[in-house]
């Protein structure tokens, strides 16, 4: 753990991965306690540009409302989306992956074909249809990115886990006569983790940007301020009103950057074989 | 017998007075936006918007009306009402032509009712009074009716009744009529060509009855499915009519400042749209007339107006919109104040109980209302749940009765019997409509008063009648009422006398033209 982290901070992309994410999530955690107020109030006049009042430092909306106090709650909603989704994406992901690679054979070519069928469909697309038809509220689409983006997952801890099984210690284990569950969840998956890390930091900024594009899209949670939604309900506006758009724009931006950043770093900390060569 | 044989003449000198100050010239093209694309031109059996406005130029009713809903002449030039206001006389015009030539007459009048109390479920009800039609010579049509109906001369507008060509559909199977495609009337224009998903091309009528009309040659109707793009076709000059409601209310004041630009809110007085909130009154808070009435209070509706609809509309007083026939103000007002509403929440034992709230998902205009109205609420401690869903998903929920609070707006088409009594008699409760009674507000005095109403005489009687109603309901509050909405009509300046009558650009451009 400890040389986890020395190399993880000897990674520059790591660290301002790291700095970036801590401050969104303490944005997202304490942000709201600074504006006590709904960021749905109408507070100002409309269209106020940036800058102009210390009360709306980032102007405000069609409506007269906050857009800074929108983009300090829209963080609690992106980050606990990402967050959320991709843990269930894993939680899908990796036992299906995990038994696939496991037991082989016609369970492996069963849950393969039913991972195939999720990732022929534009995930998107899916997305989309899935939000639609379940009526947008944060639940159905948490549900509905999972959905979307467990498929790589169990692919990825399939091809470890087919790797890792035929490791001379696996089939020790399966010698000394170890039940299946033992072997998977103690010998297995602790060794094909390092990937899937990797790869779940990168889910979390695609899970962002999926939620942002379907609040875009108006098939955000209308009862949750999310960036995505202040984009899109800032986009018909964009030529009167720059600033709507612009600033969760750019917290999109910044914050997917990071979790890049963090997967980038990762990747140097967890692969021996990088971290030891010293890049 | 006769009493107002004359008055249809003189009204249609006095419309045209104006027009003579600046002598109209002839020739030239109009590009004009229709959103969306109309599902079909048959005026008879399909009426969305877009159909009666493309429509509008290709067929003619009996009559047209003015800004102040007065009866004026078009395919009647004059009429009669018999003293006992049971038998209305209409005398049609001699020498008008279909577009291909044959001869109009009253039997295409009684063809086309025929046709319509099938296909035109308006119609249909207006005419419901309607004891027998007679037509003792091709130019006089005689309605009788069971009993005196208020207004009866207000139904006669194209897009509520349309004349159909008898001798095209006379005996065919109308829904598939050939003619359906390439519709034939009596209007000023007369149909060319559509090229779907792009344009529907009008050309004038040489033939039309009103000597030297239209004045323009042809009309072109561009779909453009973008809001966005519906706007920089109007600024790059591809159009120059953009029908109200074409594009979205923020776009509005920056195409009114263009160059050659003018707006006008007018031509909405027949339809008159008024927008309000479904307040369930079955169940829950909202069956206590005092939490309905802390809804009026709470919503900041001068915010809507200035805000949301930029300036344009009116704040709503009561169920009639202020231009349609017998409005009062003389109603209990509810000006906006949180306070009065926190208290009459609090004395209607309100706990915080969820409620929901249905947005009308006509687009972003729409959108931000229900998120400022939400937060109105939210602000007297109400707890609302805002509900997502398409358009078709809610006309589902509100005909189910499964919604709190839901947004939308009608139609009064003139008169309260019309338009309005439809929203709050409780012979209209039935589940799995839209456009009745879906709040479910039932009191048998109202009832009465919008039956009486009806079939009143004279119109002094029903002034007084419709006071009553809307006071009564004013005071009940059986739905929220926000806007008489405005959909401004923005043209270049060149196009000249595109908006003459209440029916607006639904009416035809048979007066229209272009000062180049």
């Amino acid at each position: 753990m400890k040389q986890f982290w020395k190399s993880m901070l000897k990674s520059p992309s790591g660290v301002i991965g790291l700095i970036i994410l801590l401050l969104a999530i303490s944005v997202a955690v304490f942000g709201p306690m600074l504006f006590p107020n709904s960021p749905w109030r109408m507070v100002q006049r409309p269209f106020l540009p940036p800058f102009t009042l210390s009360t709306v430092p980032l102007g405000t909306d069609a409506l007269g409302r906050d857009v800074f106090a929108g983009m300090i709650f829209g963080a609690r909603v992106s980050l606990l989306v990402g967050l959320v989704s991709t843990l269930v994406a894993l939680v899908v992901g990796v036992p299906i992956g995990a038994m696939a690679g496991y037991f082989g054979g016609k369970v492996d070519d069963a849950l393969m074909r039913f991972t195939e069928f999720f990732q022929t469909i534009p995930s998107f697309a899916l997305a989309i249809v899935l939000v639609a038809i379940l009526q947008p509220s944060i639940y159905s689409i948490v549900a509905s990115i999972a959905v979307v983006s467990w498929p790589p997952v169990a692919r990825l801890v399939r091809g470890e886990v087919l790797s890792l099984r035929t490791r001379d210690y696996v089939q020790a284990a399966v010698v000394t006569g170890q039940s299946n569950s033992w072997i998977i969840l103690r010998e297995i998956l602790p060794n094909a983790l390092s990937p899937v890390i990797v790869l779940a930091s990168l889910m979390v900024a695609t899970a962002i940007l999926l939620e942002s594009s379907l609040a875009f899209l108006g098939l955000g949670d209308p009862n949750l301020i999310s960036w995505g939604y202040m984009v899109g309900a800032g986009r018909t506006v964009i030529r009167q009103a720059w600033w709507i758009t612009v600033f969760p724009g750019v917290a999109i931006l910044i914050s997917v950057l990071g979790l890049n950043l963090i997967g980038e770093g990762l990747n140097d900390a967890l692969n021996p074989r990088l971290s030891r060569e010293g890049r | 017998m006769p009493k107002r044989v004359l008055l249809g003449l003189l009204l249609a000198g006095g419309l045209t007075a104006p027009a003579l100050a600046q002598e109209p010239k002839t020739g030239g093209v109009i590009n004009a936006v229709i959103q969306p694309e109309p599902p079909g031109l048959m005026l008879a059996q399909v009426q969305n918007g877009p159909v009666q406005m493309v429509s509008g130029n290709i067929f003619e009713g009996l009559l047209r009306y003015s800004p102040k809903l007065e009866p004026l002449p078009e395919l009647a030039e004059s009429w009669s009402v018999s003293e006992d206001a049971k038998t209305y006389t209409f005398k049609l015009k001699k020498g008008v032509t279909w577009h291909d030539g044959k001869p109009f007459t009253a039997a295409d009048v009684l063809f086309s009712i025929e046709m319509l109390k099938q296909t035109h479920a308006r119609a249909r009800s207006n005419l419901v009074q309607v004891d027998k039609i007679e037509t003792p010579d091709d130019y006089t049509v005689v309605f009788t009716l069971k009993q005196p109906f208020g207004p009866f001369l207000g139904i006669f507008e194209v897009g509520s009744m349309p004349i159909v060509p008898k001798h095209l559909y006379e005996g065919t199977d109308w829904k598939t009529n050939p003619y359906n495609n390439a519709p034939v009337g009596t209007g000023p224009f007369m149909f060319k060509e559509w090229q779907k998903g792009s344009f529907i091309r009008l050309v004038k009528n040489p033939n039309y009855h009103e000597k030297g009309k239209p004045y323009l040659d042809e009309i072109y109707w561009q779909i453009i499915p973008d809001a966005a793009a519906r706007s920089v076709a109007y600024e790059t000059g591809k159009v120059d009519v953009l029908p109200g409601g074409s594009v979205e209310n923020f776009d509005v004041p920056r195409l009114s400042k263009l160059k050659d630009t003018c707006v006008t809110g007018a031509g909405w007085e027949f339809f008159s749209p008024l927008a309000w909130l479904w307040l369930n009154n079955r169940q829950g808070p909202l069956a206590d007339k005092r939490v309905r009435q802390a809804i009026m209070y709470a919503i900041d509706r001068d915010f809507a107006k200035d805000v949301i609809w930029n300036g344009l509309g009116k704040v709503a007083t009561g169920p009639s919109a202020s231009t349609i026939k017998f409005y009062t103000d003389d109603v209990p007002k509810y000006p906006y104040n949180p306070a009065k509403a926190k208290a009459l929440l609090k004395e209607a034992g309100y706990k915080g109980e969820k409620i929901r709230l249905l947005p009308l998902a006509y687009g972003e205009t729409w959108q931000r209302w229900g998120e400022a109205v939400k937060q109105n609420l939210q602000d007297v401690g109400m707890n609302i749940e805002t509900i997502a869903t398409d358009v078709a998903g809610g006309n589902q929920k509100i005909g189910d009765w499964d919604y709190d609070i839901a947004f939308t707006y009608l139609y009064q088409y003139g008169d309260p019997a019309l338009g309005v009594g439809r929203n709050y008699v409780s012979s209209n409760i039935a589940k799995g409509q839209v456009f009745n009674n879906v709040e479910g507000y039932s009191n048998p005095e109202i009832d009465k008063l919008f039956a009486d109403g009806a079939t009143a005489t004279p119109d002094s009687k029903r002034k007084e009648i419709y006071d009553k109603a809307q006071k009564i309901l004013v005071e009940d509050v059986p739905v929220a009422w926000m806007l008489e909405l405005q959909f401004p009509t923005i043209t270049r300046c060149k196009v000249k006398n595109l908006i003459t009558t209440g029916i607006g650009v639904n009416d035809g451009f048979k007066d229209a033209w272009l000062d180049k």
